[in-house]
């Protein structure tokens, strides 16, 4: 049983977005000249969320991909949460005065945030009343704080992060008077979500990280080959940062116990993460939290369930890792992917699929026979493929869509194989868990004309 | 490394060649067995120069030696025989379409098939035959007219089923194809090694070889070649030839006074493989397939096979040494394509193991002709290059041509469409050679219908009506860099697409074509004939005069005013130029030539003309639009214009007269139209051209003024029997022979070159007969087209070929001109041919295998000449040109 091409094409296609930046006069005064985005289930339902928004009261673009674990509560509310915390972190006090006046007079509110989103990337109705007044708790605390200094994104960004995983850590100690609101906020802070949100602002980009997704930079370099810039550092097992980190944040007699086997506690493979209170919590507070809960949560045997060596917590935080880098003429595109994509990809390869998509440029290796005993045939056979590649490019018009069919797809040499990818996309359900991961990917493509501009004006 | 394989294998062999004929240069030396042998000192002076040592340059000295000169230096910058002609697949091949290529590759297989025994160098000559594929039927057609050729020429061909391409090759796919043509003839060589010989044969006749040594540039002095500058220091000469294969082009450019030779190198890729296990035999025929891009041959027991992709990659285009030839990068993806029609030809093949990619680069040429002869601006410059990938087919007869050209003056045979002067500088350019071979390159495969254009390089020189032209429906073909009208696509009638236009039968513009000439006919047209070369020449005493009468066969003492056909004839009596004189005064002569004698002429006329600053030749081509008027209403749209009368009393027939048309002043308006049909051409300076050319189509309107192209001029001319230089004429055909002893004037009193020769074919009879061929049985709708090219088959025997051909619309029938030879039956020796002989003959025209009768005319119809035109208005001369 074989997908034909088309199938392929509609599955690969189905959640595929792209959005460009509209131009004004002609003139595209963005950096960014637009994006792709596109997912691939591998959880039923899919775990992962990406969000994508135009701050409107102060500039820049905010994206970002959230890969959720133990369901997708807490990466559905971070995606829904985040970007607001982070727009009202940058706002100057009195457009937050402003905000908090017309909120309190009933009037019209100042848009925040224009979101680009999928159809299939949806807003909880039932929790916008509880997510709100979490949000503007925050901006009054930051109004009575107003500390008359510019805001800095950097600091913006990790109390964001910060502050919204405190909300869901909140709201779940406090509950709600509805039933289906308090299960809900039990679910996202039992389940857990890492993110990785970049905030591109003329040249100035910010990547925030926690956990295991990763931004990457495409870099052209001056011969037209692609390289790869990280612009996240993963939080997990394979960090030593992150694990020297952990460590210092307990005390000795925990040393062994704290990682094993790659994860944090044993458990956990993300080393920052939102959510997860069960790693975060004391004992007592998981356990009462859990008893005065609904009957639901008290049967699900995970959140029951105490981590093993539980001393001393937190051990466990959202606090974001942030990286500014200034963008250049030569950094052509930004991604932005789950660990769905690093686990089946090297970044270089990333980097020069994007990249040739992007341009339409083809830098294949050039072959050379050399001594190898190559016939007609192969050759023809190998020269085909290689033609078909570049075809390939065409068929797709999305690069996140393109990059997932070279994920899912690719075979030993690099090219994307019908056969494989067709198998890969028709596993049954419980099957395609083990075979490969949710993928969430955004290509942010610059604009290296108002880049080059940019750096002129300096 | 590319290419490193086949640069062993020759090496080895070239060692073994190389004591042979180093003895023979480095006596003084002992033995040398050191990798950098000592050099031996360059001589001071020698009479020839050549720069090359590939194929061309070898051939060049073997044929100088051979013909008794001695004092010849050949320079090689590396080795011998280690550019192109290295690389090069050896194929030698008789199937090509132009005669004169024919010939040279005829000549070639017969000198190598010979030059093992002449110098016991092994050549690996090996009489294989090709077979040439045909894929579709117009395939096959182009291939029956080689066929034509070829068995005419005494070269044994035939054309062949597919089962029968089975038979010689049997790991052909036959499946797909509709004929074959086989050449039994054909031969494979190894080029290196045949270089090689053709240097080791000279050397021992005296000829200098020099290896590792390079020419920097040539000097010039007064116009004549005085020597050459080398890394070695310095030869002086009195002839060079630059044989620099792709370098000949910076060669040609890096003296003070440049000599352009426009060519330009594009990377070429062939396959070879290891051998099949069971090997192939080296007797199997070479395979080229035009329709899959591919040539296969046998080699050394499997197969070498490459192509002309549709995507060429040039190189060099900034100059030599960015790239070493031998660092050149195998490009399978490029090869790609060329290796499916490889597969698709020979499926076979698929567990043949590879050897390696060879990339060679070869040097094309703007027009896919070879490029030969003495440059226009230095004398004793000679040049032989850009063999557009058949270099060792012609190296052999083109070596010996230029051989001949150097040491007599001309070559044996009509080497025109070969000559370096058939080029100005326009095409020189780098941007317009590197954009013209990318379509000369595929062009070597595709299907070659009559009358195609290339479409790269266009629009360099126009009309500055060209604007006004193209919006009126106007279709362009070029001459010599100059944009021509073909017809004009009347509004609201679609042709077809350029592709879908490529045929051997009834063009689409058959109709269109057909009411330009009605029209001509009937009413009056007007044709822009602004490309035609024009020349001035006057002086302040006699001189113009007398040196013209010299140069010209007919008697240009004329009254002033008055407009004289004839020919500029060398000593042979041939045409080297014909024209039109128009005397504007008693000192001053207006000289109108065809498009492509720009070059020719100019340089026929500078080395003729004695140096004399009273006399001045001045080009103004670029100075006039020309207009012709064509038809009997011409003189009334005239008249009307300049209120002037123009009948023939006031304007006679073959007259020219400065006039105002219209608010205009200074217009030369002749009264001749190059068809043999009443009208005008005006020479209208440029700037009044737009002016006037609204003039003459505002007034023309009720007289029912069109436009035209040369198409309908074309036709128009050839049913009346005007032969065209550089079609039906060259240097080899006298005015005896075309029917034009009445521009001959033998008694003008005063000696003319080619006299002596015209008086004697005047006495004893002409050997070829200029002659008019109407087809009887032709069928235009269903039948084949003649071109040109076709032979000609008097009582079943040949006896010439055609030189033009054109459908005329009066008589309704194709028209055919070409000349007729009276060959002894049994000597094949020419003889004399009488009108009588042409006379009594029953024809045959052969198109592509059929033959159509003809019937065969001395004089063209007078019942042509009909309409309200009296007889001394008829214009009496066959001269035309297009």
């Amino acid at each position: 049983f074989y997908l034909t091409p088309s199938q392929v094409n509609s599955i690969l296609k189905a959640n595929e977005y792209s959005f460009k930046v509209p131009e004004f006069d002609g003139k595209n005064v963005s950096s960014v000249l637009g994006f792709d985005s596109n997912q691939l289930p591998a959880n039923a339902p899919i775990e992962d969320r990406r969000s994508a928004a135009t701050c409107l009261q102060t500039r820049g673009m905010l994206l970002g991909v959230f890969d959720g674990h133990a369901g997708c509560a807490c990466a559905q509310a971070v995606s829904e949460r985040l970007f607001y915390y982070i727009a009202v972190s940058l706002l100057p006090h009195e457009t937050l005065l402003e905000i908090e006046n017309a909120v309190e007079s009933g009037r019209a509110l100042l848009p925040i945030l224009q979101w680009h989103k999928h159809p299939n990337d949806y807003f909880s109705k039932e929790a916008s009343k509880l997510y709100f007044n979490s949000l503007r708790t925050y901006w009054q605390e930051l109004i009575d704080l107003n500390s008359g200094e510019t805001t800095d994104v950097r600091e913006a960004l990790i109390n964001a992060f910060k502050r919204l995983d405190n909300d869901i850590s909140l709201e779940a100690q406090v509950g709600d008077p509805n039933s289906f609101l308090n299960y809900l906020v039990l679910r996202v802070a039992f389940s857990g979500a890492t993110a990785c949100v970049a905030h591109v602002d003329g040249v100035d980009l910010h990547i925030a990280n926690t956990g295991d997704s990763r931004a990457m930079l495409g870099v052209q370099e001056e011969d037209g080959s692609w390289s790869a810039v990280n612009l996240s550092y993963d939080h997990n097992a394979q960090n030593e940062r992150e694990v020297e980190r952990v460590k210092m944040e307990h005390p000795k007699s925990e040393e062994k116990s704290l990682v094993k086997q790659d994860r944090l506690l044993g458990l956990l493979m993300p080393f920052r993460a939102f959510g997860d209170v069960k790693f975060k919590w004391s004992i007592e507070l998981q356990k009462r939290v859990v008893e005065s809960g609904p009957d639901q949560l008290n049967d699900n045997e995970y959140t029951k369930f105490i981590p093993p060596n539980y001393h001393t917590p937190p051990y466990l935080t959202a606090e974001p890792e942030v990286i500014h880098h200034r963008l250049r003429p030569q950094d052509k595109f930004l991604v932005l992917a789950t660990d769905g994509l690093w686990e089946t990809m090297h970044r270089q390869d990333v980097a020069r699929i994007v990249g040739e998509y992007l341009t339409g440029v083809h830098h294949q290796q050039p072959i050379a026979v050399g001594g190898y005993k190559v016939t007609l045939g192969q050759m023809h056979g190998l020269l085909t493929e290689r033609r078909a590649r570049i075809s390939s490019v065409f068929e797709d018009q999305n690069a996140a869509t393109h990059l997932i069919r070279h994920a899912v797809g690719n075979n030993e040499f690099g090219t994307v194989d019908h056969e494989r990818l067709s198998k890969m996309l028709s596993l049954p359900e419980e099957l395609a868990r083990m075979y490969r991961d949710d993928i969430t990917i955004i290509v942010v493509q610059f604009n290296s004309h108002v880049i080059g501009a940019y750096q002129d004006e300096e | 490394a590319a290419g490193m394989f086949l640069r062993l294998l020759s090496d080895v062999q070239w060692r073994a060649a190389h004591p042979k004929w180093r003895r023979m240069t480095s006596s003084q030396r002992s033995t040398s067995t050191t990798a950098e042998p000592q050099l031996v000192a360059l001589p001071a002076q020698a009479q020839v120069v050549i720069c090359g040592g590939g194929v061309m340059g070898t051939s060049v000295a073997y044929h100088l030696s051979k013909m008794g000169w001695k004092d010849i230096v050949l320079l090689e910058q590396g080795r011998l025989a280690a550019g192109t002609t290295r690389f090069c697949a050896g194929i030698v091949s008789a199937a090509r379409p132009m005669s004169i290529e024919l010939k040279m590759a005829h000549y070639s297989n017969k000198l190598y098939q010979q030059l093992e025994q002449e110098t016991g160098v092994q050549t690996g000559y090996m009489k294989t035959g090709s077979v040439s594929l045909a894929q579709t039927q117009d395939r096959l057609i182009s291939l029956k007219r080689i066929a034509s050729s070829l068995n005419v020429m005494g070269i044994s061909c035939e054309i062949i089923s597919p089962k029968k391409v089975l038979q010689l090759h049997p790991l052909i796919n036959i499946h797909d194809l509709v004929g074959a043509m086989y050449v039994p003839e054909d031969a494979l060589v190894s080029s290196a090694n045949v270089s090689l010989a053709l240097a080791t044969a000279a050397s021992r006749n005296g000829v200098q070889i020099h290896e590792r040594t390079c020419v920097s540039h040539v000097t010039i002095q007064k116009g004549r070649v005085t020597g050459v500058e080398t890394d070695r220091g310095r030869i002086q000469c009195e002839y060079f030839v630059n044989c620099a294969g792709q370098w000949a082009y910076e060669l040609g450019h890096s003296g003070e006074e440049p000599v352009h030779i426009p060519l330009h190198a594009c990377e070429h890729f062939y396959l070879l493989t290891h051998p099949l296990k069971e090997p192939l035999s080296s007797s199997l025929p070479t395979v080229v397939d035009p329709d899959g891009r591919i040539y296969i041959r046998n080699w050394q027991g499997g197969i070498l096979s490459g192509g002309f992709e549709k995507n060429p990659k040039p190189l060099f285009t900034e100059g030599r040494n960015q790239l070493e030839i031998q660092n050149l990068q195998e490009d399978w993806d490029h090869f790609g394509p060329l290796l499916s029609a490889l597969l698709r030809r020979m499926p076979g093949l698929e567990s043949l193991q590879i050897m390696q990619l060879v990339n060679c680069p070869e040097s094309f040429t703007p027009d896919m002709r070879c490029i030969m002869g003495e440059s226009p601006t230095a004398r004793g410059y000679f040049v032989l290059a850009g063999m557009n990938s058949a270099g060792i087919s012609y190296g052999g007869g083109a070596g010996k041509y230029l051989a001949e050209w150097i040491v007599n003056g001309y070559p044996s045979e009509n080497v025109w469409p070969l000559d370096l002067k058939r080029f100005g500088t326009l095409q020189s350019s780098r941007t317009f050679l590197r954009h013209r071979v990318m379509e000369v390159m595929p062009l070597m495969y595709d299907l070659k219908v009559p009358r195609w254009d290339f479409q790269t390089g266009r629009q360099l020189r126009t009309s500055p009506l060209y604007d006004r032209l193209d919006a009126q429906g106007a279709r362009w073909m070029e001459k010599h860099g100059f944009e021509r009208v073909k017809y004009f696509v009347p509004p609201g009638s679609d042709l077809l697409d350029l592709d879908h236009s490529k045929t051997f039968y009834k063009p689409d513009w058959f109709d269109i074509v057909g009411a330009e000439v009605k029209c001509c006919k009937e009413a009056v047209c007007v044709i822009d004939m602004s490309s035609f070369t024009k020349f001035e020449i006057s002086s302040t005493g006699d001189q113009a005069l007398e040196s013209l009468q010299y140069l010209f066969s007919n008697d240009l003492d004329v009254p002033v005013g008055h407009v004289v056909h004839t020919g500029m004839l060398n000593e042979n009596g041939g045409y080297e130029n014909d024209c039109s004189i128009a005397r504007l005064s008693k000192r001053s002569f207006f000289m109108i030539s065809p498009t492509d004698q720009q070059v020719h002429c100019w340089t026929w006329l500078k080395k003729h003309l004695p140096d004399d600053s009273n006399l001045v030749l001045e080009d103004v081509t670029w100075k006039y639009t020309a207009l012709n008027l064509i038809g009997p209403r011409a003189v009334d749209v005239l008249s009307e214009l300049s209120y002037a009368p123009m009948t023939a009393e006031h304007f006679p027939s073959l007259f020219c007269k400065e006039m105002s048309v219209g608010y205009a002043n200074g217009i030369r308006v002749m009264s001749i139209t190059h068809t043999g049909e009443p009208g005008f051409v005006l020479y209208i300076p440029i700037e009044y051209a737009l002016h006037v050319y609204n003039e003459v189509m505002n007034m023309g309107q009720k007289y029912g003024i069109r436009n035209a192209g040369y198409y309908a001029l074309r036709s128009l001319r050839i049913e009346k029997f005007f032969a065209f230089w550089g079609q039906d004429l060259d240097a080899f055909t006298t005015p005896m022979e075309c029917g034009r002893e009445f521009q001959v004037k033998l008694d003008k009193g005063m000696e003319f070159l080619g006299q002596e020769v015209l008086l004697e074919q005047k006495q004893n009879g002409v050997y070829k007969r200029f002659t008019m061929f109407i087809l009887e049985d032709h069928d235009t709708d269903m039948d084949l087209w003649p071109w040109w090219g076709e032979p000609i088959f008097r009582n079943g025997r040949y006896v010439g070929k055609t030189t033009s051909s054109a459908y005329s619309y009066t008589l309704e029938r194709h028209v055919c001109l070409g000349f007729v030879h009276h060959f002894d039956e049994k000597t094949g020796e020419k003889l004399v041919v009488t009108t009588d002989f042409i006379n009594q003959g029953e024809y045959e025209i052969d198109i592509a295998g059929q033959r159509f009768q003809a019937k065969a005319k001395l004089y063209p119809f007078s019942s042509l000449f009909t309409q309200r035109r009296r007889k001394d208005e008829v214009e009496l001369s066959g001269y035309q040109r297009e």
